[in-house]
């Protein structure tokens, strides 16, 4: 019992850091640390619930999650047979659907993903083209402001040409440091379990926030390292002239407020003292990240 | 020699900019390389069609091709993608950031005005 008791306890408290961390502020401080520290209890809450509920219904085979399953899959014969079981059996079904769910669906999504990219990119091929001025990044004739980085094995930064006339020379280089920070540090993959996650479960708030957060805080590690090789006060007038340029009519409502604020947040930080969170606060938050991490695959381990 | 990818996209450009159906063969007239051989056009506007960015019909003992879509057609939909407009087909691209309008915009562009001023 102490092993669904503890990883229910734990996809609980999991639950409510990731509720949490949707509203807390420190982050900004310390992207990259808040960055491990979600992907961390997705992770650990993913197992924990799933954990949970197998851990109760294989109790009686008295292995612990992790063989008590292997030794379940191998007969695919509950074995024990008593009247009150009904309600370890439907713990069990419960717990292979959940699992079932949260490794097919994102895995389904992510493919979708992956085709989208991949049409993205064919069609990049036949209608981007060169300029001399910005080597190296592909440039699409549309008057609107776009800059974007479209990941791969090659991933490529492609910019509109509404871009080149809007920013100055100097902004110019700091939207493609930017961007070069996305390619060199692999976000895309950070994103994409969270990506599929959201598309798997949309009408799920706290994945819905959680992506969002993890969209914000990537674009800030961006920021942090775009601001190591230019003028941190370019990068903060060019996102204000990208946040101003509407070619197009954007999303009313919501969208459009929290992307004001996020622009906002980024410029502050760029602008603002540099309030980078203490060594020792990210180091106990890592250390944290790693137990969370650890601790659900030892629970599936204990028997009974 | 040029690559398949660079070949498609002159070929491309070149049936863009023409309204009519062309065969291999006028295609082939079109490209400034000289040096290229009639089966490499035919087998990059082979690859084309399968891919689905061209049509072909029939014309006696040749196929004339001409684009499914417009280039613009094409610009719309990876821009709309690149400005995170699209609802259904997501490519999860990380961008720089997004444009707002109205009195979000307004806010955006006091701050800008500020830093300009500084």
């Amino acid at each position: 019992m102490i092993a669904a008791a503890g990883l229910a306890a734990l996809a609980t408290v999991c639950a409510v850091a990731a509720w949490r961390l949707t509203l807390a502020r420190w982050t900004w401080r310390a992207p990259r640390t808040a960055i491990l520290l979600w992907q961390s209890l997705g992770v650990t809450w993913g197992l924990a619930s799933t954990g949970a509920l197998l851990a109760y219904a294989l109790e009686p085979y008295r292995q612990g999650v992790a063989y008590g399953l292997i030794d379940f899959l191998a007969r695919l014969e509950y074995g024990v047979r008593e009247p009150v079981d009904l309600l370890r059996l439907g713990a069990l079904v419960a717990g292979l659907a959940l699992l079932a769910v949260l490794v097919t669906l994102p895995m389904a999504a992510g493919a979708q993903t992956l085709r989208a990219r991949h049409r993205h990119r064919v069609l990049l091929s036949l209608i981007a083209r060169d300029e001399p001025a910005v080597p190296g990044v592909r440039v699409v004739d549309f008057p609107a402001a776009a800059a974007y980085c479209l990941p791969g094995l090659k991933s490529q930064v492609v910019i509109s040409d509404g871009t080149l006339s809007l920013l100055s020379s100097a902004e110019l280089e700091a939207v493609l440091a930017h961007e070069s920070a996305h390619v060199r540090e692999r976000h895309d993959l950070v994103l994409l379990p969270f990506a599929a996650l959201r598309r798997a479960l949309p009408w799920s708030k706290v994945v819905r926030d959680a992506q969002a957060s993890v969209e914000l805080l990537i674009e800030m590690a961006a920021d942090d390292r775009a601001r190591r090789q230019c003028c941190p006060r370019r990068l903060a007038t060019a996102l204000l002239r990208f946040g101003t340029a509407a070619a197009l009519p954007t999303p009313q409502g919501a969208l459009g407020a929290s992307a004001a604020t996020n622009v906002m947040a980024r410029v502050n930080r760029l602008v603002g003292s540099d309030l980078t969170l203490p060594a020792h606060h990210r180091f106990l938050i890592l250390a944290g990240s790693v137990v969370l991490a650890t601790s659900a695959p030892l629970l599936w381990l204990i028997p009974g | 020699m040029k690559g398949l990818g660079e070949l498609e996209r002159i070929i491309m450009d070149i049936l863009w900019a023409r309204n009519t159906a062309l065969t291999a063969r006028e295609v082939g007239r079109l490209i400034e390389d000289r040096d290229l051989a009639p089966t490499t056009v035919m087998t990059v506007l082979d690859r084309l069609s399968r891919k689905g960015f061209l049509e072909r019909t029939r014309d006696g003992r040749a196929w004339r091709y001409q684009p499914a879509a417009s280039r613009d057609a094409y610009v719309a939909e990876l821009m709309l993608e690149a400005l995170d407009l699209t609802g259904d087909r997501d490519a999860a691209l990380t961008r720089f950031a997004r444009a707002v309008s109205g009195t979000e915009a307004e806010i955006l562009r006091k701050a800008l005005t500020e830093l300009e001023e500084q």
